[in-house]
């Protein structure tokens, strides 16, 4: 490996003796030998299985639960529904005051996806609470439900959730996060080429080889131990204090080696019912998903819908952007209010550009609740813009990555949300990249600096 | 539920268990027995996490009934370093930086020694497909390739 020490050089040590030295990861040696402890890695007498009922239905108002036939099943300890739950409804982000809480941790009313748990399960053994699971019997009144992102949002779409009052997330700007900066329509008007492009993906589910999962042991001294793969310890410490009306120091949370989370295990979802569970029945609590609840039950990446129109000017300049960008959080709004925002702030992409226009929502449709995954709130984003760069390249017959060069941004330069930029060095990674990848170009951009407009 | 008695040894050390009729070897063996180092990933055979070698043969231990395994002789990621010597795959998953979160790890040791014992000089393509039923989400199998290649090279120069 080739590190090169010119670049920026007068801003840093030429130190940098750990780079392109290999050195062992420090968690390797138990990973080998089968010794890393992970939080299924525990048995406790008398312990406990933890199985959802679920729901069979996109949207649906439940009439009754009855849950008799269950209840006398043999090896059946306990048996959770809505009302066993201290504080039912709840939002994750309420912790950095983004609410209304909007979801019921096992549904009352209503179920708004499919999957979504009405009753919880414990049982000796994982069959027993299976076996009783499936003779719960919840009665359904189905309701139209809407899984389009721009259905959703027409007037007279089924409203998925009660607690929003409309099937998108309000923000202190109104219906969406918005940017605003420049003149869109003066830039556009003054553009040589103008390109609207729409760009769409689908859910992606994390797929982590160990699934999502907590073991809850009470402890003598009225404080439950609570083991978990979760991505976001505090967050889920703090909101299980508030859904179990317990004060955090009854709750004692030990996390350890994830088994793969990319995201996907920043949800609070497995933690307080067990915990529940281990309090109402004084016994420890195993709450593990199956493979099948892994794929279908946990949070995927969200849906995306990215609207782009570019104003471009025959020289490589992009003059105008407006950008609209649907998020689809599915029924409830875990992270995604938090990701629609991101995406805000991120859509005019590492390019300065004079005029913009952006308008993201969050929406709340009858699919599976969406979440964290690895950049989300701009992955996707950056798919559709750097389509979007090499579409608008082609247009007016410029190489691909000299026009990046045309439009990089640069230190001092003004975001389109007001931030100006630091520390940029996009420009240095596209000459070392041009050099790379052998993809030559013109004299000017390679003496070209993040530091200053010049060349 | 009656219990039923099974006996067998896991790592060379005989052991004797008592269990429900219909555990999955994955489950006496993480349960009763004690050795966690196979994984549940998917406890319905997809994953290979589980993976153990029962009598040489490379088997998926959540789907082996634990009562079919009377007699066995059952190796596990657990037992491979001798006298706190890393097992010479172990060593090069180490080395090749084959382990992110690990939980596939003890797995595909397992499935890279069944193939060695076999096959002591494997191709790429052997070790791909020796691996094809062990899932890893993190790594992106290869530095995994990289080390079950690494560890054949070192086994014959010791042999040598
Ligand atoms: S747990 Fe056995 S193959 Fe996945
Ligand atoms: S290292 Fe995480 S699944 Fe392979």
């Amino acid at each position: 490996m080739e590190l090169r020490k010119s670049y920026f050089a007068d801003q840093r040590k030429d130190d940098l003796h750990e780079i392109g030295q290999p050195r062992p990861r420090s968690d390797s040696p138990s990973h080998v030998t089968g010794k890393t402890a992970y939080f299924a890695d525990r048995n406790f007498p008398g312990m406990l299985h933890l199985k959802m009922v679920r729901s069979p239905h996109h949207h649906a108002r439940i009439r009754s639960i009855d849950t008799s036939e269950a209840e006398k099943h043999p090896g059946v300890v306990k048996v959770l529904t809505a009302k066993d739950v201290p504080h039912n409804v709840y939002t994750i982000l309420i912790l950095i005051q983004i609410g209304p809480e909007d979801e019921t941790v096992l549904a009352d009313s209503k179920v708004r996806w499919k999957g979504e748990a009405v009753v919880a399960m414990l049982a000796e053994t994982e069959r027993a609470a299976q076996e009783a699971a499936a003779k719960v019997k919840v009665d359904y009144e189905v309701l139209p439900a809407v899984f389009d992102m721009e259905e959703a949002l027409k007037p007279g779409a089924p409203l998925v959730n009660e607690y929003h009052g409309q099937n998108h997330y309000l923000y202190d700007s109104g219906e969406c996060r918005k940017v605003r900066f420049g003149d869109v329509d003066a830039g556009f008007a003054g553009a040589d080429h103008i390109l609207e492009q729409t760009y769409q993906s689908s859910p992606i589910e994390h797929a982590p080889t160990e699934t999502t999962g907590c073991i809850v042991a009470p402890e003598g001294n009225d404080r439950f131990t609570c083991y978990t793969n979760t991505q976001a310890m505090f967050f889920t410490l703090d909101n299980a204090s508030i859904i179990l009306q317990m004060p955090g120091s009854k709750l004692h949370f030990v996390g350890g080696t994830v088994g793969g989370g990319f995201g996907g295990k920043v949800d609070v979802i497995v933690e307080p019912i067990a915990i529940l569970g281990a309090k109402l029945t004084g016994r420890p609590v195993s709450f593990i998903y199956s493979r099948e609840e892994e794929m279908q039950i946990s949070s995927p990446r969200a849906a995306e819908k990215v609207v782009i129109k570019d104003g471009v000017m025959k020289d490589g300049r992009i003059v105008a952007r407006k950008v609209t960008g649907y998020t689809d959080a599915g029924a409830y709004s875990r992270h995604s209010p938090y990701g629609a925002q991101k995406g805000a702030g991120h859509y005019p992409g590492p390019y300065t550009i004079p005029n913009v226009w952006i308008d993201t929502y969050c929406v709340y449709t009858n699919r599976t609740p969406s979440s964290a995954m690895r950049g989300f709130g701009v992955t996707i984003g950056d798919f559709a813009l750097e389509v979007q760069m090499d579409k608008l390249a082609r247009l007016i017959g410029m190489d691909p990555l000299e026009f990046r060069f045309i439009n990089a941004y640069r230190d001092g330069d003004m975001k389109a949300h007001r931030q100006p930029t630091e520390g940029a060095a996009l420009i240095e990674c596209m000459q070392e990249a041009s050099r790379a990848a052998n993809w030559p170009v013109a004299e000017k951009y390679l003496s070209m600096s993040s530091y200053a407009k010049g060349a | 539920m009656a219990k039923v008695p099974v006996q067998f040894t896991l790592n060379g050390a005989e052991k004797a268990e008592f269990i429900d009729s219909g555990t999955t070897l994955l489950n006496a063996l993480r349960d009763k027995i004690g050795d966690t180092s196979p994984k549940g990933g998917c406890h319905q055979g997809t994953c290979g996490a589980c993976s153990v070698i029962i009598d040489g043969e490379l088997r998926l231990s959540c789907l082996t009934l634990a009562e079919t395994c009377n007699g066995a002789a059952i190796t596990t990621t657990s037992g491979l370093s001798e006298g706190g010597v890393l097992h010479p795959l172990q060593r090069a998953f180490l080395d090749a930086f084959a382990t992110q979160c690990g939980f596939c790890t003890p797995g595909m040791i397992m499935a890279a020694k069944v193939l060695l014992d076999h096959t002591p000089s494997p191709s790429r393509e052997d070790v791909v497909e020796a691996l094809s039923g062990n899932i890893c989400r993190c790594t992106g199998y290869e530095p995994i390739i990289q080390a079950v290649l690494t560890a054949a090279r070192s086994n014959s120069q010791h042999a040598a």
